[in-house]
């Protein structure tokens, strides 16, 4: 989740070039990503076959894989899966917005500084599921509710790091843009953007875990028809802990497609390529 | 092309350790076109006074007037090239960043590419039109801050040390490059350095700065027939002259 895991088998960041074939990039990045799900798969195997607890609540991998498909033939386990990435995404995309221009505004005036970090700092502390009952009192049970909340509760590290990321914008930078003629207009966009987009990125990572974490427990309190969240939480009523256990397997799936297939690229094709995340 | 007047120009730095003085009652004037080099040892306020010249600092009393008018803020008529390595933009290419300033001015696209181009084979960098600042070396990086100074074009160029980071024979071809420019283009350029055989090679006056704090100590116009040779007897006596005023303080040609 940090920015460090980034670099590593990125060959934009210009290391002296050694002679590794394609093929072992690919192989040793497809390692890296299975090794943890058969770590747990193994141990997982291990504690089920040795009988430590009753099947029931302990099944083995093969009554977790029936559960798995029959669920998504079944189309259950899809609908769920996207009931939840559409309120991830809703939730954190309206953080984002919100998130990245607030910590700009903040990194660029006096004023809003005054006006937003004190209450940023009162907010980013408190756990986002303690939110969870105010939001569902005022706008009641359901995928608003849901939405607003995600929204709310991840858009704490986006600001934080927009703000930051504006902070540390370099003054030779805005020097350099201004003497060349750059206005307001121009020098946020051509120059504040992007010299504080490390800690954007940075920011809207952390972000979207804040948002998946809220999101899977918000949707166990919420009501709501459909979702992963619902789906793990109401399997536990008829100890389908089988079930259970394919819902997280997703959540971790998706949790790892978003990191490796949409931040790991941005950053590799800006950041990293500019050098401004060192390897 | 634009004449520059400083006034009694002083700044004081607010420090938590408390104030320090960066230059004190600094004033001269420069001709159009006159190409200006000012002399000093290292913390006596060069870049202090540089970055008050160009707009980035407001002096503490004093005042600047280009071309009549007085200075506040920064603008377009003056071009700077910092000390800093780090001027340059990470996120554009070394093309990219040449044509920064021409983009600011709208000028289309092929145009400017085609401009920054020229500039970029003018510093030696043609073959490294398309990479990021960070594969470049330091004063690789120096060099592209210069092209992209001098892309769009400023009536007045304001140098910090551009060379300092450059090997000699580099420095040589630079400075040759530098007063072949301002001969064409007859900018008013203001040049800090701390190399006495630069300054006498570039200059038509060079002003020496006292220690910290920093005032000016003497003007020294050197008139030695362009384009001038390193070499010569009238040119090491210039050298030595400039020396004199510095008083052994400021690092000898050879560095
Ligand atoms: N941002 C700053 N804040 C506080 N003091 C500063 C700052 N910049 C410079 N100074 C102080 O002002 C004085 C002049 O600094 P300046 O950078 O202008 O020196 P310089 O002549 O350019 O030196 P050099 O040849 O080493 O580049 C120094 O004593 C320095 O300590
Ligand atoms: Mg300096």
């Amino acid at each position: 989740m940090t920015t460090q895991d980034v670099v590593t088998s990125s060959s934009a960041a210009g290391l002296p070039a050694r002679h590794t074939p394609a093929g072992d990039v690919w192989w040793r990045a497809l390692t890296r990503n299975l090794y943890p799900f058969v770590v747990v798969a193994a141990l997982w195997e291990l504690v089920a076959r040795l009988g430590l607890f009753p099947a029931r609540l302990f099944p083995s991998l093969e009554v977790v894989f029936a559960a798995f498909w029959r669920l998504t033939v079944s189309g259950i386990l899809p609908h769920h899966a996207a009931e939840t990435v559409f309120r991830l995404l809703a939730g954190f995309g309206i953080a984002a917005v919100v998130g990245v221009l607030i910590g700009i505004a903040m990194g660029r005036s006096r004023r809003a500084e005054d006006i937003f970090l004190p209450l940023v700092s009162i907010g980013a502390p408190i756990p986002g599921l303690a939110y969870a009952p105010l939001f569902l009192l005022w706008f009641g049970l359901g995928n608003f509710s849901a939405i607003l909340l995600v929204g709310f509760v991840s858009a704490f590290p986006i600001i934080f790091n927009a703000w930051t990321g504006v902070k540390a914008v370099k003054e030779i930078w805005v020097r350099s843009a201004q003497a060349m003629g750059a206005d307001q207009r121009k020098l946020f966009r051509y120059v504040i953007l992007p010299g504080a987009l490390p800690y954007i990125l940075t920011g809207l990572r952390l972000g979207l875990a804040q948002a998946w974490r809220v999101l899977v427990a918000v949707e166990m309190l919420a009501a709501v028809p459909w979702g992963l969240g619902w789906m793990i939480f109401g399997a536990r009523e008829f100890l389908n802990t089988d079930v259970m256990l394919s819902g997280i397997a997703v959540i971790a799936v998706i949790g790892l497609a978003l990191e490796k297939l949409v931040f790991q690229r941005i950053e590799t094709y800006t950041v990293v390529r500019w050098g401004m995340v060192t390897a | 092309m634009l004449p520059i007047e400083v006034r009694d120009v002083s700044l004081e730095y607010d420090t938590p350790a408390g104030r320090v003085q960066g230059v004190k009652g600094a004033s001269f004037g420069m001709q159009a076109s006159e190409f200006l080099c000012i002399v000093g040892p290292s913390g006596c306020g060069k870049s202090t006074l540089l970055n008050i010249i160009a707009g980035f600092l407001t002096p503490t009393s004093g005042e600047i007037r280009i071309g009549g008018k007085a200075v506040n803020g920064h603008g377009m008529d003056r071009g700077v090239v910092f000390q800093d390595f780090a001027q340059l933009f990470p996120w554009r290419t070394a093309l990219g960043n040449v044509t920064f300033g021409l983009e600011m001015k709208g000028v289309p696209k092929a145009e400017r590419e085609e401009i920054a181009r020229k500039q970029l084979a003018l510093v030696k960098l043609e073959k490294f039109m398309d990479a990021y600042p960070h594969h470049l070396s330091g004063g690789m990086q120096q060099r592209v801050a210069i092209a992209r100074a001098l892309a769009y074009d400023p009536a007045v160029l304001l140098m910090d040390e551009p060379f300092a980071a450059l090997d000699a024979m580099t420095r040589d071809d630079m400075q040759r490059l530098l007063a072949d420019v301002w001969h064409k283009t007859r900018k008013t350029v203001i040049y800090v350095t701390h190399n006495v055989a630069e300054a006498v090679y570039l200059a038509d006056r060079v002003i020496v700065m006292t220690p910290h704090p920093g005032q000016v100590k003497a003007e020294i116009p050197i008139d030695l027939p362009r384009p001038r040779d390193p070499l010569s007897v009238e040119f090491l006596d210039t050298q030595k002259r400039l020396l004199s005023h510095l008083g052994g303080t400021a690092i000898p040609a050879a560095a």
